[in-house]
């Protein structure tokens, strides 16, 4: 790997992280109106003795945080400092809670239900992509392209509702919401995982059917391209095995470029998710996303945004950096 | 004479189109000698290509083998199984292949490649003997040892072919095809390939069949030499032969535009349109672009017929009882 | 593809526009969009618009001879506010579409054109804003804007609705620039911006016209997720914000099928017409450049 790229790369990373942060601070600026008596008005008139707020410690919190008698620059490095120090500042509708503290709460959920639905639905429609570009394959099998086409057109959440509709309502055999069922504490013998995963399956369900359709579109589409290239005459006449041709020749040389276009399809990904968690109300971020956004708990919000921007942005990097070391082509590229 | 290792016989290949059948190899027939190294020359569409992927059943859709017999020391090729076909190929007959470039897996280490050749045979199970194999293998085909663990990227173009090569000769096939094994490489390497491959085949006694359209390269290497338009084999003959007096107008007129083959080795064209093979001229084929065709040749297509001892040649000018007919 | 070196003379670029053969995909996917638009637009003229009010009638009814599609929790008809919804749905996904694949041409065409640093800081800004899960942006800048309408909405999706036909464009025109008769033009002294517009515009087109399609899809896409977080138009019906409604009163727990049903249809129906119509022009951009290799 070359010291230019990896240069460039790091720049290209750090640059996103500035945006976010910029964009997070400057758009509630720009947008004309005082936020704080807006959002303090709206707050005491539609909180309804629930959640009982403290107007004048969260005004306090508010001032402090915006500094607004200070310098636009000042206020910005200000935000800086804060942000690297990883204060996010008070959530509005569970002060005193931090939004550091209701995020990291969150973020287990996502990371579990998200990160592994994206890697089920990954491995199961990139192997399907590639079978259905095998000319050794049953014709029958090629049928199921239109209804690939037509899933992967559905987004994520709609697909959801449609599962919980005739899983949880019509056949009840699944329950409507949540992680684990509600009133239980969360134990870690064999009843509280299977509780778990039992509320995590058709919201992993639904990431990874709308999922499939598209990776394996994709595969399809990319090993039909290496599928004509002279090594696999080749290893045809080597009189290597079909599975091998196709294990090593086929999907091995289809599968590197498509970890690239993971890129293009994380943020994809994240927005279908973070509403596929709201429609099964599981608490991760997307759904504390929701509710934040609902009783305009902005400090939530923009952590939120930021956690999201930095960490897909973080994978990203992460993924270009490695990725020349599992692929010679590109390893030879930038030697 | 010896009893041929490989024997051809009214090898039939069309593609199937919308438009009908595409005759690529129309009934070509033709022994090898084992050891003995024949070039096939022509035009490119004259199914040379074809007939050398059909040799190996490698033909994909939509070409498709209509008839003839290939015999591998008496066995058809044509009807074994796809299985028992997998395991003659490259251990009793070989290939190597046109794009030099791009014939080798980008993400593979050469050998890994080299690897799963003997495993796809059973062949050299024990680690230690296949590595020394592999080590002489790269160097008999003039690598080192050391390119073994390098991959395709890292290789150039020459390199990469000599790797075919040595490839091609693990499990010292009876039978290598080379199909325009140089025609991605420039001149120098060009030669020094073929040397590298001329080598190995007398190593191994094994017999060649080299594809291609360059008359010099083939002046140099081959024994005897086919000649194919429109998908049939319209002359063979040895080499020398072939230079000093060829018989077929067309191999003429092939030889005659070597302007000398000495100093350039480049195959220029031959006036006049390639055939359709969607719908062959009738009669013979070459007659519409032949300065020497007469009354039989828009009507009857000439056979292949032995004009003297080892020299084979489908033209009416040649052909016996055509010339007895017209004298008559 | 950079197989092709065939210079692609100007008349075959137009004549992609001219359906010699009608291509399925791309026929049956503008067949769905054509009849969704009718639908729309030949509902709207037919219904009452006061049908969609809140309170118009008895809420929570099942479907029936009259209220075809039933009433909401609110006592709306179901259909009448389908009806007034799919246009303005369609609008925001058009006009975003638009204002992106615009943007987004100019950008790719001057860093691919013209390289050096403009191409630099253009490539940098694209692949910066690339990385950038979208929703999350929008989320932002939605929340901080109140009174959100239709005209609204499509600036903010468009906002972030340039980023991938750049960086298309910006491909595509690189390869377009080492062509031969870009090459003569240039040897011509045909000079910078009459040679974009003359020379490689024309032949962009086609490109263009594909990623307009995915473009269009991609901005429905991020409005309905919008909408269905809650951020969209409030006082004006979109299919997302139907779908934010019925989730908000539990229509899906409830059973009240009628409710969200026809709204996901209608946006199944919007993203399978996109994406036949953009697969048939894909399948169609490339028989061209086949025919032409």
């Amino acid at each position: 790997m070359s010291f230019q790229y990896l240069v460039r790369r790091t720049g290209t990373f750090l640059l996103v992280i500035v945006l976010a942060v910029s964009v997070n601070f400057l758009i509630p600026r720009l947008i004309p109106g005082d936020p704080i008596e807006d959002r303090l008005t709206q707050l005491s008139a539609t909180s309804s003795g629930g959640a009982s707020i403290d107007i004048a410690a969260t005004a306090a919190a508010y001032r402090e945080r915006f500094g607004l008698d200070k310098s636009l620059v000042e206020q910005y490095l200000n935000y800086w400092w804060d942000i690297l120090h990883l204060d996010f500042g008070y959530s509005l509708a569970n002060y005193p809670e931090t939004v550091g503290a209701s995020i990291s709460a969150a973020l287990p959920w996502t990371l579990g239900l998200v990160g592994t639905s994206t890697l089920i639905a990954f491995v199961i429609g990139s192997l399907l992509g590639g079978l259905l570009a095998w000319p050794r394959v049953p014709r029958a099998l090629r049928g199921f392209i239109p209804l690939l086409m037509v899933i992967s057109a559905i987004p994520y959440f709609l697909l959801g509702i449609i599962l919980i509709y005739v899983l949880v309502i019509v056949a009840r055999a699944f329950p409507a919401g949540g992680a684990y069922t509600f009133g239980s504490t969360l134990r870690f013998d064999l009843n509280g995982i299977a509780d778990v995963l039992r509320h995590a399956t058709l919201p992993a369900a639904s990431i990874i059917l709308a999922g499939i359709g598209s990776w394996a579109l994709s595969m399809r589409g990319m090993m039909i391209s290496v599928l004509g290239e002279d090594f696999i005459k080749l290893a045809h006449a080597k009189g290597l095995k079909q599975r091998r041709i196709f294990l090593w020749y086929g999907m091995r040389n289809s599968l590197l470029p498509q970890l690239t276009s993971l890129a293009l399809v994380l943020g994809y990904v994240v927005s279908g998710s973070i509403l596929v968690e709201v429609i099964f109300s599981y608490p991760g971020i997307g759904y504390k996303l929701y509710q934040a956004i609902q009783s305009k708990d902005y400090f939530v919000v923009q952590g939120i945004v930021l956690i999201l921007v930095v960490s897909i942005g973080f994978a990203l990097y992460v993924m270009d950096l490695i990725y020349p070391l599992i692929d010679p082509r590109i390893r030879y590229q930038q030697a | 004479m010896t009893t041929p290792v490989l024997r051809v016989q009214d090898l039939h290949v069309h593609y199937r189109t919308a438009a009908g059948p595409v005759k690529a190899v129309n009934g070509v027939s033709f022994d090898l000698a084992p050891g003995e190294r024949l070039g096939l020359v022509g035009e490119s569409g004259s199914g040379k290509t074809t007939m050398a992927l059909a040799l190996m059943r490698m033909l994909e859709q939509p070409a498709r083998i209509e008839g003839g017999r290939v015999l591998l020391d008496g066995v058809d090729l044509l009807a074994l199984s796809e299985e028992q076909m997998r395991r003659i190929r490259f251990d009793r007959l070989s290939m190597v292949p046109q794009g030099a470039m791009n014939s080798l897996n980008p993400v593979m280490r050469i050998r890994d490649q080299m690897i799963e050749i003997f495993n796809a045979h059973g062949r050299h199970p024990d680690k230690a003997e296949r590595r020394e194999r592999i080590g002489h293998l790269l160097e008999r085909v003039g690598l080192k040892r050391d390119v073994a663990d390098r991959y395709p990227h890292e290789l150039s173009g020459g390199m990469k072919q000599r790797v075919c090569i040595a490839m091609a000769i693990a499990l010292r096939p009876q039978v290598i095809i080379a199909d325009e094994p140089t025609s991605a490489l420039d001149v120098v390497v060009q030669r020094q390939v073929m040397e590298t491959l001329g080598a190995v085949q007398k190593d191994l006694n094994a017999a060649v069949i080299l594809v291609g359209h360059d008359m010099g390269l083939m002046a140099q290497f081959a024994d005897r030499i086919g000649v194919m338009y429109a998908g049939r084999l319209v002359e063979l003959a040895p080499v020398r032969q072939i230079f000093s007096a060829p018989q077929h107008p067309y191999t003429q007129m092939l030889i005659a535009s070597i302007p000398s083959l000495e100093e350039k080795r480049l195959f220029k064209g031959i006036p006049g349109v390639a055939p359709s093979l969607l719908n062959p001229p009738s009669g013979c084929p070459f007659h519409p672009r032949c300065p020497a065709a007469f009354a039989p040749c828009p009507t009857i297509n000439p056979a292949l017929e032995e004009t003297d001892a080892g020299r084979w040649v489908a033209c009416h000018l040649h052909s016996e009882a055509v010339l007895h007919d017209s004298r008559a | 593809m950079a197989t092709i070196q065939t210079a692609l003379p100007r008349q075959t670029a137009r004549r992609a526009f001219r359906l010699r053969k009608v291509n399925p995909l791309l026929a049956s996917g503008m067949v769905i969009l054509l009849a969704l638009i009718l639908f729309a637009v030949g509902g709207g003229l037919l219904i009452d618009h006061s049908y969609a009010e809140v309170g118009a009638f008895l809420p929570r009814q099942t479907p029936n001879a009259e209220r075809v599609l039933g009433t909401d929790s609110q006592g709306r008809d179901v259909l009448a506010v389908l009806i007034l919804s799919t246009p303005n749905t369609l609008m925001i996904g058009l006009v975003a579409g638009i204002a992106g694949i615009a943007t987004g041409t100019i950008l790719g065409l001057l860093s691919g054109f013209f390289g050096g640093w403009v191409d630099t800081v253009i490539r940098t800004i694209t692949d910066v804003f690339i990385t950038i899960p979208g929703i999350a942006i929008l989320i932002v800048i939605a929340t901080n804007i109140r009174n959100i309408d239709v005209a609204v909405m499509a600036l903010i999706v468009a906002s972030l609705a340039w980023r991938f036909p750049a960086r298309a464009i910006r491909a595509q025109t690189l390869s377009l620039r080492e062509r031969g008769y870009i090459q003569i033009a240039r040897l011509n002294g045909v000079g910078g911006l009459e040679l974009v517009v003359r020379e490689v515009l024309p032949n962009l087109l086609p490109y263009i016209a594909a990623s307009f399609v995915s473009t269009v899809s991609q901005s429905i896409l991020a409005t309905i997720g919008l909408e269905a977080l809650g951020l969209g138009p409030q006082n004006e019906y979109t299919l997302g914000m139907m779908i934010y409604w019925a989730q908000f009163y539990g229509a899906i727990l409830r059973g009240m099928w009628w409710w969200w049903t026809p709204p996901i249809v209608v946006i199944v129906l919007i993203f399978v017409g996109l994406l036949l119509t953009s697969a048939g022009l894909d399948e169609f951009v490339n028989t061209r450049l086949r025919k032409v290799k």
